[in-house]
């Protein structure tokens, strides 16, 4: 069964060819169907996987042999984590869009697909090169979709949203060439040749520079984050779940896997500036997120504050925080698609964003009330959602680090509580009279969205282990590789 | 060696065909020539070796390049029929044509300075006539003369240059010259290097270097689409090599005295063509400050001369000329219905022609660099290979350039997937224009997935 991780990675390039194919009624279906075979092969992958068995599924074959480019491919339990998490999301992505109006359903089918393939392909490469090309190929599928689906300012804001992350790209790229160089013999990317190599510090500072700009671009980290409110904003609602639930978690995962352990020196040296970074954005989109009166918008500065923490647990090299990270990778995605979907579903009923013109809704359909407080409650992290696991972790770990910082990034909950309690209030409770059928019922497909993640926001809650068990010995293993650099 | 023979045959014969009456099957006749002479340069693979009194260096340069040449000159046959549809001048045509490969295949080969002199002549003569082929046309006239002007002003130097390098070491072969300069490395007098930087100045004009790069847009635009093509791809792929091979074999011994010149002019170069392009609204001028970007790219290779950058100039120059046959290609035909050449008339392609849009995109995303398409590849061979001689700098200027060329290269992306404003865009698709953009974007991805196939051959 070695070939099950190939299969799972190629399965959702055979879903967008079949997608692509002519004269298909039933594309979103196929899509469907594509997309729940790659969640039970995963869900398969998963069960096998044993914890402590390091780097599995391991695939290697020569891709351009005279310049040590290898296909080479596996999981650990990091990998798994964000595999599960991609696959999970993908089908409720697709999910999300019936019923919707959409222009050319073909092509956004096959453009989620083929960004699905490349985050699978970013999560699993064990080779630089590989990974660099996931990483951008995964960047083409969502500019098109928010390109051709987006809002009405979409080509200035796409525009700049490409050629800020590509900045980034190719930084990265030189990173990843000048370490492919110092790699002894003929060369080559090989992540454990990556790992073995011994620089000097003003190597190892330079090459994490290069390689950091890019990923803090794509979570984003403050003060590289003008890209993203507007992004966000202007994408179509699947463009927008794809971005905030699954894409920034590569920068998250990079970070984790082609950045720590590849240059531990310079990463603890500047640990204390990306932390406060981090922190800085923790409390600077927070603030911002309170004043805002897009519900949408409000929603990307929550994200920025809250990728803000993880970033700054990743960078405090302790046990708890980096479990507290990958495990708020998990939550976040499953949060940011819940609130993206409301926001949505939203409006197409009221079509606005503007929660101003909002209110009243609670009194008039009471499920949807209910699902919106747990993904709520999962966002702000409640003992019991999704969110306190990770975010309790997280803080545990910044707290070894420095104090003060810990209690600077406890506000992600505190003013997370407040933006997201005055949204609440202002979209749902209020005396505001709905008139008869201007909030339509949830459709089908909305109830089994926003149910599921409602239910995911709760069993991660309550029985965060299963997950944290898989992933706990691989993230220990990294951690060794990086004290030991 | 035949491959020479074999097309100056051909260019005579075509020549010729006026009198014989031979015009309605001269394109057939031209092609399996080519044809032909792609058959024996490949042969030539097994028969290294020096000819005509040393004149000519069959190598695996020599051989990789010109069958690149050779190549790209069938695709651009294929895509260029209208071209010899004039009745008056059809035989002129096809012999420039020829020529202008025959010229192009001596500036690979060359082992004495006259080669190179004569074939860049024959190349840059039948350009000349070419550019100003639109009789008709005021702009095309104007490009034709500029093109001349300034071309002879660059052989004067490229001249100049030769005799001083002959007065120093009293050789016009290049083995010999290397030999003496290897001999007599402290020794030099000043005028040697006088001379290397006059021929590198002649050089810069031909391959469009800033800041000797003013004359490209007005030609690239004024001269027919097709000619632009031509010379965006066979004669970019024949100055290269000549450039490449006449410093690195000739005058390596002094290379610390050269790099640090094309480094800069490389930097200056990218940037130059980059910033230039930004501000185009006609995607033809657009196009031609961008191969004077491309230009930027490759003279990194002889900013870092070396196994690997001769590889990666091979690479970059056939990922570049496929995409900017492709590109050109779909400008011609959208140019023919709508009678515009703006960035504007690919509006709203993508829901006319889907197809022809997505290879559109394919031909721009490879322009731009971006993976999985074989431009992403040219790009990091020649970052590697700039990166191996520490030339960190100029890969950093490279990156931001880079940058700045994904931004207009997206523009036209952009245009291609916006709404259009009026009916009667686009223009009709052809299942013959549709095979050569095909072509183009195929082997694009191609080489994209699998570089391998050509990037180890040198």
């Amino acid at each position: 069964m070695n070939n099950l991780l190939l299969i799972i990675l190629f399965l959702p390039l055979a879903g967008m060819a079949l997608s692509l194919l002519p004269s298909r009624e039933a594309t979103g279906k196929t899509a469907l169907v594509f997309s729940l075979i790659s969640l039970l092969l995963s869900v398969c992958l998963f069960i096998q996987f044993d914890p402590n068995g390091g780097m599995q599924q391991v695939l290697n074959y020569a891709w351009v042999p005279d310049l040590g480019i290898n296909f080479k491919i596996g999981v650990d339990g990091i990998s798994l984590m964000m595999i599960l998490l991609t696959n999970v999301l993908s089908p409720l992505i697709i999910l999300s869009s019936f019923g919707r109006r959409i222009e050319n359903p073909k092509g956004l089918y096959a453009l989620i697909q083929l960004m699905q393939f490349a985050l699978i392909g970013v999560f699993i490469s064990l080779d630089a090169f590989l990974f660099y090309i996931f990483w951008e190929l995964a960047l083409l599928p969502i500019y098109f979709i928010c390109l051709l689906w987006g809002g009405k300012d979409r080509i200035r804001i796409t525009l700049k949203f490409f050629i800020y992350t590509i900045t980034g790209s190719l930084l990265m790229l030189v990173g990843l060439i000048y370490l492919y160089l110092q790699t002894p013999g003929s060369h080559t990317f090989d992540i454990q040749a990556f790992y073995d190599l011994t620089l000097s510090s003003q190597q190892q500072s330079l090459v994490f520079w290069l390689i950091f700009v890019a990923f803090a671009i794509k979570i984003p980290v403050f003060p590289l984050h003008s890209w993203q409110p507007d992004t966000y904003t202007d994408a179509p609602t699947q463009g927008t779940m794809l971005l905030s639930g699954i894409m920034l978690k590569m920068g998250l995962y990079g970070i984790l896997r082609w950045l720590l352990p590849v240059v531990p020196a310079a990463s603890a040296d500047n640990a204390f500036i990306v932390m406060l970074l981090g922190i800085i954005g923790v409390v600077y989109a927070s603030c911002i997120a309170i004043v805002q009166k897009d519900f949408k918008r409000m929603i990307a500065y929550a994200s920025i504050a809250h990728v803000g923490l993880i970033t700054a647990g990743l960078f405090t090299l302790k046990v708890e925080a980096l479990e507290g990270a990958v495990f708020q990778m998990l939550s976040h995605g499953i949060n940011a698609v819940g609130l993206f979907f409301i926001a949505d579903m939203l409006m197409s009923r009221l079509k606005t964003h503007n929660m101003s013109e909002m209110g009243g809704i609670a009194n008039n359909n009471s499920l949807f009330a209910v699902l919106f407080m747990i993904v709520l409650l999962g966002t702000i992290a409640l003992p019991l959602t999704n969110g306190f696991v990770g975010e309790f972790l997280l803080l545990t770990g910044i707290y070894q680090f420095k104090a003060w910082m810990a209690l600077f990034g406890g506000l992600t909950i505190i003013l997370g509580a407040v933006y997201m309690f005055r949204s609440y209030q202002a979209i749902m409770l209020g005396s505001r009279h709905l008139n008869e059928g201007e909030f339509q019922p949830m459709t089908l497909s909305e109830k089994t969205v926003l149910g599921t993640i409602a239910f995911l926001v709760i069993l991660l809650g309550v029985y965060p282990s299963f997950l944290m068990n898989a992933a706990a010995p691989s993230i220990k293993s990294l951690l060794m590789i990086i004290n030991a650099g | 060696m035949n491959t020479i023979v074999t097309l100056s045959i051909v260019g005579i014969a075509a020549m010729l065909s006026e009198v014989f009456k031979l015009k309605r099957i001269m394109y057939s006749l031209v092609i399996a020539g080519l044809i032909v002479a792609l058959g024996f340069s490949i042969n030539d693979w097994t028969n290294f070796g020096s000819y005509f009194n040393q004149m000519v260096m069959v190598d695996s340069f020599s051989v990789v390049f010109s069958s690149l040449m050779i190549v790209t000159t069938l695709l651009w046959m294929l895509m260029s029929r209208n071209y010899f549809n004039s009745e008056s001048s059809m035989s002129e045509h096809f012999a420039l044509i020829v020529f202008a490969l025959t010229g192009g295949v001596m500036m690979t080969t060359f082992s004495n300075m006259s080669i190179l002199f004569l074939g860049l002549e024959i190349l840059s003569f039948s350009l000349y006539i070419m550019a100003g082929s639109d009789k008709t046309n005021i702009k095309s006239n104007e490009a034709a003369m500029k093109y001349f002007i300034m071309g002879s002003f660059a052989t004067g130097f490229l001249l100049f240059g030769i005799t001083l390098i002959y007065g120093a070491t009293s050789s016009f072969n290049i083995q010999e010259i290397a030999n003496y300069t290897q001999q007599n490395k402290d020794a030099l007098p000043a005028f040697f290097k006088v001379g290397v930087l006059m021929i590198l100045i002649g050089l810069s004009f031909k391959i469009a270097a800033a800041p000797f790069h003013f004359w490209t847009p007005d030609v690239y635009d004024g001269a027919p689409t097709l000619v632009t093509a031509f010379m965006a791809s066979v004669v970019k792929i024949a100055a290269f090599a000549m450039i490449y091979r006449l410093f690195v074999s000739c005058f390596i011994t002094i290379y610390d005295f050269w790099t640090p010149v094309f480094a800069v002019l490389s930097a200056i170069t990218m940037l130059a063509g980059n910033i230039t392009a930004v501000y185009q609204t006609s995607l033809k001028r657009m196009l031609a400050y961008s191969s004077v970007a491309h230009a930027g790219y490759m003279l990194m290779a002889l900013a870092a001369p070396g196994i690997a950058s001769k590889n990666a100039l091979l690479f970059y120059l056939a990922a570049y000329s496929l995409s900017a046959l492709g590109a050109f290609n779909l400008l011609y035909s959208v140019h023919k219905v709508t009678g515009n050449e703006g960035i504007k008339a690919v509006k709203g392609l993508f829901y006319k022609h889907p197809v022809s849009a997505i290879m559109l995109t394919i031909c721009m995303l490879s322009m731009a660099g971006i993976p999985p398409v074989a431009g992403f590849f040219g790009k990091y061979y020649l970052f590697t290979a700039a990166l191996k001689e520490n030339l960190l700098w100029l890969v950093l200027i490279a990156v931001l350039s880079s940058l700045i060329g994904i931004y207009y290269y997206f523009k036209v992306i952009i245009a291609a997937f916006q709404q259009p404003e009026t009916e009667n865009t686009g223009y009709c698709e052809k299942p013959s224009d549709l095979a050569i953009l095909g072509i183009c974007a195929v082997l694009s991805l191609l080489l994209g997935i699998a570089p391998q196939l050509i990037s180890g051959l040198l």
